[in-house]
């Protein structure tokens, strides 16, 4: 298991996309079962993963987030009967997308995680902070996300006098 | 500006031996947007709670953060609190400080910084929470109950009695279902037909209950409280309202060698027949497949012996429409045939017992059949092959049930409990019989049930052999039974003259369909799943279905009446109003923005996603947009994520929302 004393030079930041129903409550049970992972991981709960928009994986890249695992319901377990399937295909074609613009696809996971699978739900989060931090920090997306704001903002010190002394 | 108000909980020592939760305070209240920030030891207290009014109206909040434990856990505690205090429930959000924290790490300052970013991204999703208005929905106070056996029979006179209409469909032409099969039942003996009959009656006579036998469900639509189905009822042959039950027609069917599968294939009836002499409704059925008039248009002795008319050759499949509020399922069990494993079952077969095979190797059920009065022997017990009584019986106890290699690890749970039954049986008819039980433990917990068992042994001198049987084969009118006694650790052989398997328990054939049509959850062996193991025992996570019985599990007797009558009473709650309220987390259309290339209605599982025109003030149609039926959206979000002009939000999981909080990283 992992040991929290250990020290890091780079500690990633990762998001974690779940369902209510299954994920959320694995999650729940890991922590009832006072299981032990990094604390890398913040986790956003969501009806069903079908509600999961992959803008909402893009965004938190952007955002400064060096993986993303997505997680919920087995197949044919989906609380909303098919959610899951919607949400498995879109990541399908989504990830081909992504592995396109560049993306190392080690930093998104997918994965199954049901309501009594708080072991798993400790070995995918575990695995993936682990996989991330050896790869290091995500930065092209947030070096899209500071393009952003030249083009918009003016928001430091330096650029206000920049655009003054013009 | 919002006043958001955060309450960070110490759960006793639960939250703050990991997280500094003053420190959390402090640095989430510098966060803007929020007014007003506290810890307290146990904020689902009392006087938790009522710090939380308090603040709310004494700072003026318009939104509320509690970080405390799982939502799934007080979500519904502080809404309340927070409504009683004057806001809208939907204003109060859970951060997950305990669950998703302090007990998955024990680094204290790891697990605060995290505990400060969870409640962090939690007020930035408040922020752009909105007032969401309870959404009522009109109830239809008549029940569905699938089934007809014992669980579907107390189901339904349970809702009746308390005046409520109820549907009772059945599959087969009669209820009853397998109580109406046994012999006597355990642990005090009492004849089954004998308690079971009147109840059957009691369903046929009562004002309030619609009975449709020989009908299956084609189709459910709907949702709690309004649900629409749609019954196939299957031509009988016979006018249910001129028959008058007399029964000549069955006498005079030439046909009369079908096996009938009430008595498990050993006894025999006519073409028209009538399942056993106290089916109810008493209105026999023509079986087509056997019958001569349907397989070479000649015969009709029916028809000509009917004094009332009722024969009609003519009649079709009809299907009916019924409105109703709430369905239980009761659709019960049926027994492992190991002779004919089901094609592509992962489920192995039990070749070397010979079932299928050998005549005299039957299943408990038949015993049942040939212990009961009204059964094909009348109640003697004679072998199937040659009518003989047999002298030496064999049973073997968990056949299936419990053999997690050949793919059923559960047990059947009523197996011990009915060969206990089946060897007193056997000793009070045969008397100078002996009977053998190998098993592997004996379960026997319920009211007065050890005792019974201990009875079979003590004083009805059935002879337990703990251990199980390799093989069984024939040997002139003997079966061989080949096992071990693992008590001793011998191996013993034993010449009977019939073997019973006590087989496995197994949803009825089709359950996996039904459940696709209800929308229902079931388990590897199509099991149907309830919404809490514990809590929620004969609830469907889908709102407004019930389970009562073995469809849920295999279960005895009492158990089975006791779910029934559970659920009978989840649906009289359900039916205690007119309108009930149902949590607005639903989708709604932007009709602006709304192109009507309809994605959404695709994605549906519920069917909740409607066309809906816009026309101008001469009536002209505009556009045709998409509209989610508020009672039917059962709030899973797939529409929002796959409108590609993103005109359709999930209340309460807006992309505004969701957006917050990705930013708040």
């Amino acid at each position: 298991m992992h040991s929290e004393n250990q020290k890091h030079d780079f500690e990633p930041k990762i998001i974690a996309f779940v369902c209510t129903w299954c994920t959320y409550a694995g999650a729940d049970l890991a922590g009832t079962s006072r299981m032990q992972y990094p604390s890398n991981v913040r986790v956003l709960k969501f009806p069903c993963t079908g509600r999961i928009d992959p803008v909402f994986i893009l965004k938190a890249f952007q955002q400064g987030a060096d993986g993303v695992l997505v997680s919920g319901c087995h197949p044919g377990d989906c609380h909303y009967i098919a959610g899951n399937f919607h949400a498995r295909r879109r990541f399908a074609a989504f990830r081909k997308l992504l592995e396109f613009i560049g993306v190392d696809l080690g930093r998104l996971a997918f994965s199954w995680v049901s309501a009594a699978e708080g072991g798993k739900w400790v070995e995918v989060v575990t695995d993936l902070t682990e996989k991330v931090r050896a790869m290091g920090p995500m930065v092209e997306f947030k070096d899209l996300a500071l393009e952003e704001q030249w083009s918009g903002v003016i928001n430091t010190p330096e650029l206000q006098e920049a655009y003054d002394a013009i | 500006m919002s006043r958001i108000g955060v309450f960070i909980c110490h759960c006793g020592e639960n939250i703050s031996r990991t997280v500094d939760v003053e420190r959390v305070a402090e640095e989430v209240g510098r966060l803007p947007g929020v007014a007003f920030s506290t810890d307290y030891k146990y904020m689902c207290s009392d006087p938790g709670q009522t710090l939380v009014k308090k603040a709310i109206q004494e700072q003026k909040l318009s939104h509320v953060v509690v970080a405390a434990c799982s939502p799934r856990m007080h979500e519904k505690t502080f809404r309340k609190a927070v409504e009683a205090a004057g806001l809208n429930p939907f204003l109060c959000e859970m951060a997950n400080i305990r669950e998703h924290c302090s007990w998955v790490h024990e680094n204290r300052e790891e697990a605060t910084v995290k505990a400060i970013d969870i409640v962090g991204m939690m007020v930035e999703r408040v922020k752009k929470n909105r007032i969401l208005p309870t959404i009522t929905v009109p109830v239809t106070k008549r029940a569905l109950v699938i089934g007809g056996g014992i669980a579907g029979i107390q189901a339904a006179l349970d809702i009746a009695d308390c005046g409520h209409e109820v549907i009772l469909v059945e599959r087969e032409p009669s209820i009853g279902g397998h109580m109406a099969q046994l012999s006597e039942t355990f642990p005090t003996l009492d004849c089954s037909q004998c308690i079971m009959t009147p109840k059957m009656v009691d369903v046929a006579n009562h004002p309030k209950i619609k009975l449709y036998t020989y009908s299956e469900i084609e189709l459910v639509e709907g949702y709690i409280g309004n649900f629409q189905v749609t019954i196939k009822k299957k031509a009988r042959s016979v006018d249910e309202d001129k028959c008058t039950g007399c029964g000549v027609c069955m006498t005079k069917c030439p046909q009369k060698k079908i096996p009938n599968k009430f008595d498990q294939n050993i006894g025999m009836r006519t073409a028209i027949y009538v399942p056993f002499p106290q089916a109810v409704p008493n209105t026999p059925v023509i079986d087509r497949d056997n019958c001569t008039w349907f397989k070479t248009g000649k015969c009709g002795v029916c028809q000509k012996v009917c004094g009332p008319g009722a024969i009609d050759f003519e009649q079709q499949d009809t299907l009916i429409v019924e409105a109703v509020g709430a369905i239980v399922v009761s659709t019960g069990f049926d027994l492992y045939t190991i002779a004919e494993k089901p094609k592509g079952s992962p489920i192995k077969g039990y070749g070397e017992f010979g079932h299928g095979k050998i005549p005299d190797v039957i299943d408990g059920m038949t015993f049942e059949r040939l212990a009961s009065a009204s059964g094909p022997t009348g109640g003697k017990i004679l072998r199937p092959s040659d009518g003989k009584e047999p002298k030496q019986i064999v049973f073997i106890q968990c056949v299936g049930s419990r053999a997690r290699e050949k793919g059923i690890s559960y047990c059947s749970k009523v197996c011990c409990m009915y060969t206990a039954k089946h060897t007193m049986l056997y000793h009070h008819k045969v008397h100078d019989g002996q009977a053998y039980v190998f098993f592997m433990d004996a379960r026997t917990p319920g009211k007065s049930y050890d005792e019974f068992w201990r009875r079979s042994i003590e004083e009805e001198e059935a002879v337990y052999i703990r251990g199980m049987v390799s093989r069984l084969y024939q040997k002139g009118d003997k079966i061989v039974v080949m096992g071990s006694d693992i008590s001793v650790g011998v191996q013993v052989e034993i010449e009977a003259d019939m073997v019973v398997l006590a087989t496995a328990i197994q949803p009825q054939k089709g359950a996996d369909a039904l459940a696709q049509k209800l929308g229902i959850s079931y388990d590897k062996y199509h099991f149907y799943s309830e919404a809490h193991a514990k809590l929620r025992p004969v609830e469907c996570a889908t709102a407004g279905i019930y389970l009562a019985g073995a469809c849920q599990g295999p279960k005895d007797i009492p158990e089975t009446v006791s779910q029934a009558s559970a659920a009978a009473a989840k649906v009289m709650t359900l039916f205690s109003r007119d309108q009930m309220e149902r949590e607005p987390i639903v989708a709604r259309v932007r009709e602006a923005g709304c192109v009507g290339c309809f994605a959404c209605k695709k994605v549906c599982a519920y069917g909740a996603v409607e066309e809906k025109e816009i026309r101008d003030r001469q009536g002209n149609l505009i556009k045709i947009v998409a509209y989610v039926n508020p009672g039917v959206c059962a709030g899973c979000g797939t529409c929002q994520a796959t409108c590609p002009s993103k005109s359709v939000e999930l209340d309460g999981y807006t992309d505004e929302q969701i957006i917050a909080m990705i930013e708040a990283l």
